[in-house]
């Protein structure tokens, strides 16, 4: 029964989802204007339905009922709670049912909550919201039911992929899917705001706090990819230029130069147009990423549901909404005035520039994700690479990073070179120190990139706290604050990049147990191999003592871990972090003379990188309360004495 | 300066940084493309000594072996038409074997053998890397065939 109530819950939400897109387009084109009233409830309504057919779906993967193809073929009963719960995601169907989930609820909380738009813009905007939900459901409902039964049923699933289970891939989807549906609401502001032509100030103040959150999510949701990536895949590397990673980068990149813009627009009402181009860009990358995960066209490690019935599916959506919003923008860009004028020196210009140089990199990791499937239709199979990716968005990210630094020491409207410099005189101290110190110790051993990015990462740090410089810390607005820790973050992100790249010391050995090897100053002992098992998998585990110096020995337990449904083998890496870098070992094969293989690294700073990234998601939380708080209290306030 | 002059010079500076990066993936891929190599290609092209590149093909059986240290191994690589010997020194995905699929990343050394720096296997049961779409090994004959 449950299967088929989530199933009616999902066809009611879809009805009411139309049903909200002919009220607001009735009433938005003449007389009918009480029709706008229905359109709140009916958007709560949709919302509630579509999460309870979600939940529905939860419940029959905890349960377990293997009378449901897709629980059949994505679960197992043996698999722990927390992957039956997360499995639920785990598979195309209950990934795409969780993405209008989240687009439903994300549709009643702009109908709920939001306060600031104007009434005619808001309810276009639900309007645009109902449009892109209708198509995920024609979706799921047409090419993807995730209710589908069998008949008879299942004797036991065939389990989840091995890799994904993992709490860190459990709640990486959701995190990013936030992201994504957050920049749907973004979308549908922009296409409101084009409708009624209402692109200001006032617009911008309403958007930003949408954009603000999926930024975060976005920003969480790669930070935790990457991590999953260095220690699931035991292959010691944070990014792989993956057409999946890929794609949660490029929405990400949007969303970044998005939000500044924004920022700028609810600030100085100026770059209208731009800005709404951006919101249209941002959904659209983030539904080209959903079309290359879902869709199978390209290699990757991580893709599934090679279908190409749903591709398509996917295509066609993705040129309508795009097509769509691209064309309203071309007819309606001459409605939208250019807002208040700004001097070439100022931080509008460096707030553009940082703009421009995120749109170049976006373009270039679009290019280079397309470009094997643009010339495999003339019939040539090519593979791009990191060397390309390296060789091209590596230098324009330092040069963006100079920009970020600059950006916050510089006026709005206008300012002039001559009082800019004196505030960068100290961060260009710093970054000559820099470069002199490793110049000196490490010239010729540490490639050009990390040079510079260590070099750079130390000036933008020094430069990114540099707005705090003497101000009362306790009256900085909570903005400011959130600005200073986002752009921190960067820097230290990029510094366990270049750090990562520059120093790391790898050792590969074969070894016996109480064979000794020994790499950059740590110690590693093996004690001995044995056999190990857990909930649904069993594995070989190697007892390793490692130490520094002279400091007490620690256990350190690397596996090679096999599950039986499906049959995989995973690599379960050991990391042992300490202050100044992560110590990390995998066990390789055994070989006919009894020797394991191991590799070992020590990855100095390397926890840099996503404790940066934590910081940067954690710099636009404060954005997002230091601007939102005061109208919330006034809100709770008001509706406080009116209750 | 008027609104209207800084829009226009805002529409052309967006413009030209398009275009400077359109040229600049253009160069780019022009040298990159050639990232992925079957053997054939390297027998038909030649090599490029330490030029980074992928390696695609399948490892042909009986062909694996591994060195005294216990950690390098040498295999041989072939798309059915051409063979290529490599070396890659560190541990093999799981899923690395004698008949199967792999697609390594490194670049060939002045003998024309490939140093493998990286392998991708296949990364489950179902998984084959695209580039080698279409390529079976035929148990019998021990070769590689294309399918169809």
């Amino acid at each position: 029964m449950i299967a088929e109530a989530g199933l009616a819950a999902l066809w009611l939400a879809a009805a009411l989802a139309l049903l909200q897109l002919i009220l607001v387009g009735i009433g938005l084109a003449g007389q009918r204007s009480e029709l706008l009233g229905a359109v709140r409830p009916v958007a709560v309504a949709q919302g509630l339905l579509v999460v309870t057919a979600f939940i529905s779906l939860i419940t029959l993967f905890i349960r377990s009922d293997m009378s449901v193809l897709l629980v059949a073929t994505n679960s197992h009963s043996m698999k722990p709670w927390l992957y039956k719960f997360a499995g639920t995601w785990g598979n195309h169907e209950g990934s795409m049912l969780l993405w209008v989930a989240v687009m439903g609820a994300a549709g009643a909380a702009v109908a709920l909550f939001e306060r600031a738009l104007r009434r005619d813009t808001h309810m276009a905007t639900l309007g645009g919201q109902a449009a892109i939900s209708l198509g995920f459901y024609a979706f799921l409902l047409f090419a993807s039911n995730p209710f589908t039964r069998v008949d008879p049923p299942a004797a036991d699933g065939q389990g989840l992929n091995p890799l994904l289970q993992d709490p860190g891939l459990a709640f990486h989807p959701p995190t990013l899917y936030l992201g994504y549906v957050g920049l749907s609401v973004a979308f549908s502001f922009a296409v409101g705001a084009l409708l009624t032509r209402q692109v200001d100030a006032a617009f911008a103040g309403a958007m930003r706090p949408w954009v603000l959150a999926a930024w975060i999510f976005l920003t969480l949701g790669i930070t935790a990819g990457s991590y999953w990536a260095y220690y699931e895949l035991g292959w010691g590397g944070w990014w792989f230029w993956d057409p999946v990673e890929n794609a949660s980068l490029m929405p990400w990149l949007a969303a970044t130069a998005l939000l500044h813009s924004v920022t700028v627009l609810a600030t100085r009402d100026a770059l209208r147009a731009w800005t709404v181009m951006l919101a249209v860009i941002a959904f659209s990358m983030s539904m080209v990423g959903t079309f290359l995960v879902r869709s199978g066209i390209l290699t990757s490690v991580h893709a599934f549901a090679v279908d190409p019935e749903r591709g398509t599916f996917i295509l066609v959506l993705l040129g309508l909404y795009i097509g769509g919003a691209f064309a309203l923008f071309g007819w309606r860009v001459g409605a939208v005035r250019e807002g208040a004028p700004f001097e070439l020196v100022s931080r509008e210009t460096m707030l553009v520039v940082n703009n421009l140089l995120l749109s170049v990199i976006l373009g270039l990791v679009l290019i280079g994700t397309l470009y094997p499937l643009m010339t495999e239709a003339f019939g040539h199979k090519v593979s791009v690479g990191a060397p390309y990716f390296d060789r091209i968005a590596g230098p324009i990210a330092l040069i963006l990073m100079i920009v970020m630094a600059v950006g916050p020491l510089t006026r709005w409207r206008r300012d002039r070179l001559v009082d800019v410099s004196p505030r960068l005189a100290i961060p260009a101290v710093i970054a000559l120190v820099v470069a002199a110190t490793l110049a000196t110790i490490a010239w010729g051993r540490i490639g050009v990139l990390p040079f510079f990015g260590l070099t750079i990462a130390l000036a933008v740090g020094a430069a990114s706290v540099a707005p705090l410089w003497k101000r009362n810390l306790r009256r900085t607005p909570l903005f400011t604050w959130g600005m200073v820790i986002a752009h921190l973050g960067c820097a230290v992100s990029l510094a366990g990049m270049a750090c990562d790249s520059a120093f790391t010391v790898e050792k590969l050995a074969a070894v016996r147990p109480g064979d000794i090897v020994e790499a950059a100053d740590w110690k590693l002992r093996l004690i001995q191999i044995a056999p190990v098992a857990g909930d649904n998998w069993t594995a070989l585990q190697a007892d390793m003592e490692v130490s520094r110096g002279g400091g007490s020995p620690v256990s350190l337990h690397p596996q090679s871990r096999f599950f039986a449904s499906p049959p995989t083998t995973t690599t379960e890496a050991a990391l042992l972090t300490r202050w100044n870098g992560q110590l990390y070992v995998v066990l390789g094969q055994e070989g006919n003379d009894g020797r394991w293989q191991l590799r070992v690294w020590w990855k100095p700073f390397v926890t840099l990188i996503w404790f940066g990234g934590a910081l940067i998601a954690l710099g636009g939380l404060l954005a997002l309360l230091g601007r939102e708080r005061r109208g919330w209290l006034l809100k709770w306030r008001a509706r406080a004495l009116a209750a | 300066m008027k609104a209207k002059h800084q829009r226009l010079i805002l529409a052309l500076v967006a413009v030209l940084a398009l275009v400077g990066a359109g040229l600049l993936a253009a160069s780019a891929l022009r040298d990159e493309a050639a990232y992925f190599y079957a053997p054939a290609d390297v027998r038909a092209k030649g090599f490029e000594a330490g030029k980074a590149i992928r390696l695609g093909g399948m490892v042909v059986k009986g062909s694996l072996t591994r060195a005294a240290d216990g950690v390098t191994i040498h295999f041989e690589v072939t798309d059915g038409k051409a063979t290529v010997p490599a070396v890659f020194k560190g541990i093999a995905p799981d899923l690395f074997k004698e008949g199967s699929g792999v697609v390594a990343e490194g670049a060939f050394d002045s003998m024309g053998t490939f140093v493998a720096t990286n392998l991708l296997a296949k990364h489950d049961e179902r998984y084959m890397p695209r580039e080698l779409e279409g390529l079976r090994y035929d148990e019998e004959t021990r070769e590689m065939k294309a399918e169809r």
